[in-house]
């Protein structure tokens, strides 16, 4: 199993590698000169020759890309333009409310999935199978901020009962304010995965429920509870981590939208508003830390599928 | 291809007899319609404003959807929208098709150093959640409708780099494409009239869920203010725009809300039903 995890994680080095090779091409193809928008259109020739020269924008590109690579090794993601600071530190704390936002919805999500998708298959063709169904359909389908924005108009201002925006209340801190805060832009991430984890959860219920061994516990007169969770429940959930782990990506991208509808903190706001103001280290930052996450994220699930399933040996 | 052929239009009957596919399908025939004649059915100029008129109900006489702030008639910027908005999905569609297609099969029909960089390539790219890669692009291009098609595309080549290159692996040493190869048929002929049209069931499932889901997108860009921009009739803007009047007019979030939603509903509806007939092993992609 360590040597398993070993081997991925040395394989995602060249993954990674190329991530940053892609990253740093795509904000050097960008039009607009960095120095232009540091110093402004009133600068001289001279400073903005000699600025380039400073952030090292007059090199070769393949070495600029390895200085900025090392540096990045190093942690140092360079200065944002527009709020003069250094924009590891401004990630830093932007990193914890995604990662809390994202993982809540990700642990909604799974939980609410996989207990809809369980009742929908035992209790399968019956009111609650169909309600679930077409709440399944109905939540893949409706943009993630829409679903946000009607969240907002319903229990924001029509029956105001759950806060809309921030992390915080004003003059507020501690745990449970930002739990409040939490909710409604965590289920509304959550909704599109919970609604594709039900719909998982119940095809495979239903076809482990078919299988010979399962006959077999019933006929040998086991309760129908011990059947349904011991027996069956834990070889139908090992497809169900698949999805699971897609929805990983999904909740990261959908994540910025939600933290625009709700002004959650996060760094999908921070990197909208960057890309606006052509703040570019800032978004380069921004989107090689998300990709890490997703990378390291993915490693994560597989290695949990591998421990779900005895079946798979590496 | 007579095999083929046979393969495709009884698929077609069965869908037919699943009346959500059906209902699906004529409700967005009825969507491309509007795409196509709205600006002619509109009742009036999707960006001239009349400040007098700002903020109306629904169901106000003369304007059936409401006034916005600027006092556009928002029935006349839903039914001007539907072209873009719904436009999107399919363009961008496209564009990654015909991009990722020919690659993935280029990949899995050759094999060696071909197959290696280009999965490698495609790994890179797929290290990047699909809506974080297409906001990267944005950042490069910087804001605007067309720059948001694109990005959307960009975004989608790899998922169709990874279906087709799968299609081809399995497809590359069945009789008749080995067949095809000893009576000398150039690798050209052998993708374009053996591999490609054994590879379509699937893609076309994942082409008919990405069009939904590539209008979300784009629509979502919108929204962020890196995509189509005011006072532009699409409905992402519309959204965005309306957002700051939630509490006073929330006809204005709702009406190009339920618009994006119920056509995405239709084509996953439309999607789901055609990987019944045509690919049950796809379930649960994405």
């Amino acid at each position: 199993m360590a040597s398993y995890i070993l081997r991925r994680l040395l394989a995602l080095i060249p993954v990674w590698l190329g991530a940053t090779i892609l990253v740093f091409l795509i904000m050097h193809l960008a039009p607009g000169d960095p120095a232009l928008i540091m110093l402004g259109p009133k600068a001289t020739a001279e400073s903005l020759a000699r600025l380039r020269h400073e952030m090292g924008l007059d090199q070769p590109l393949p070495v600029q890309y390895i200085r900025w690579l090392g540096k990045v090794l190093h942690g140092d993601l360079g200065r944002s333009i527009q709020l003069k600071r250094d924009v590891a530190e401004l990630l830093r704390t932007r990193i914890v409310a995604t990662g809390l936002l994202t993982l809540a919805a990700g642990l909604l999500a799974t939980g609410a999935g996989v207990a809809m998708g369980i009742v929908a298959a035992v209790r399968q063709y019956s009111l609650w199978d169909r309600g679930t169904m077409v709440l399944a359909l109905v939540g893949y389908a409706i943009p993630v901020f829409f679903l946000g924005l009607v969240l907002q108009i319903g229990f924001g201002y029509r029956w105001p009962i759950l806060p809309v925006s921030g992390m915080n209340s004003p003059g507020q801190s501690g745990w449970g304010d930002l739990l409040w805060h939490l909710i409604l832009p965590a289920l509304t991430l959550a909704t599109g995965a919970i609604a594709l984890i039900a719909r998982m959860t119940r095809s495979s219920m239903l076809e482990v429920i078919r299988q010979d061994y399962i006959r077999t516990a019933r006929a040998k007169g086991l309760k129908e509870r011990t059947v349904v969770y011991k027996h069956a429940l834990r070889n139908a959930l090992i497809p169900v981590i698949t999805v699971v782990g897609l929805q990983v990506g999904y909740l990261l991208g959908g994540a910025v939208l939600v933290e625009m509808v709700f002004s959650w903190p996060g760094i999908g706001l921070l990197m909208v508003n960057a890309i606006l103001a052509r703040d570019f280290p800032v978004v380069q930052g921004a989107v090689l830390v998300v990709a890490t996450a997703y990378v390291l994220t993915n490693l994560l699930v597989d290695v949990l599928y591998s421990l779900a399933d005895p079946r798979i040996r590496y | 291809m007579e095999r083929n052929d046979g393969e495709v239009r009884k698929p077609l009957k069965i869908l037919f007899r699943d009346p959500w596919a059906v209902a699906a399908l004529g409700f967005l025939g009825l969507v491309l319609f509007i795409a196509a004649v709205g600006p002619w059915l509109a009742p009036e100029s999707p960006i001239d404003s009349n400040l007098a008129d700002r903020l109306q109900p629904v169901g106000t006489p003369g304007h059936l959807l409401g006034t916005d702030e600027l006092g556009r008639d928002v029935l006349s910027r839903l039914l001007y929208g539907a072209r873009p908005s719904v436009g999107v999905g399919f363009a961008a569609v496209a564009v990654a098709m015909a991009v990722g297609v020919p690659l993935g099969l280029a990949a899995g029909y050759f094999g060696s150093w071909v197959d290696s960089l280009l999965s490698r390539t495609t790994d890179v790219f797929l290290a990047f959640p699909y809506v974080l890669l297409a906001i990267a692009v944005i950042a490069a291009l910087g804001p605007g409708f067309y720059h948001a098609m694109l990005a959307v595309a960009i975004a989608g080549i790899p998922y169709y780099i990874r279906i087709a290159r799968g299609s081809a692996l399995a497809l590359r040493h069945r009789d008749f494409v080995e067949a095809s190869k000893s009576a000398g048929a150039s690798h050209l002929r052998i993708l374009w009239s053996h591999m490609l049209p054994n590879a379509l069931s699937p893609l076309l499932v994942a082409a008919t869920l990405d069009v939904g889901w590539m209008i979300t997108a784009a629509a979502g860009l919108s929204f962020l203010g890196l995509g189509a921009q005011p006072p532009m009739a699409e409905w992402g803007v519309m959204l965005s725009d309306g957002r700051q009047f939630v509490r006073v007019a929330p006809h204005l979030t709702l009406v190009p809300g339920i618009a994006i939603f119920v056509v995405v509903l239709a084509l996953n509806i439309l999607g789901d039903a055609l990987r019944d007939v045509l690919d049950p092993r796809l379930a649960g992609r994405r």
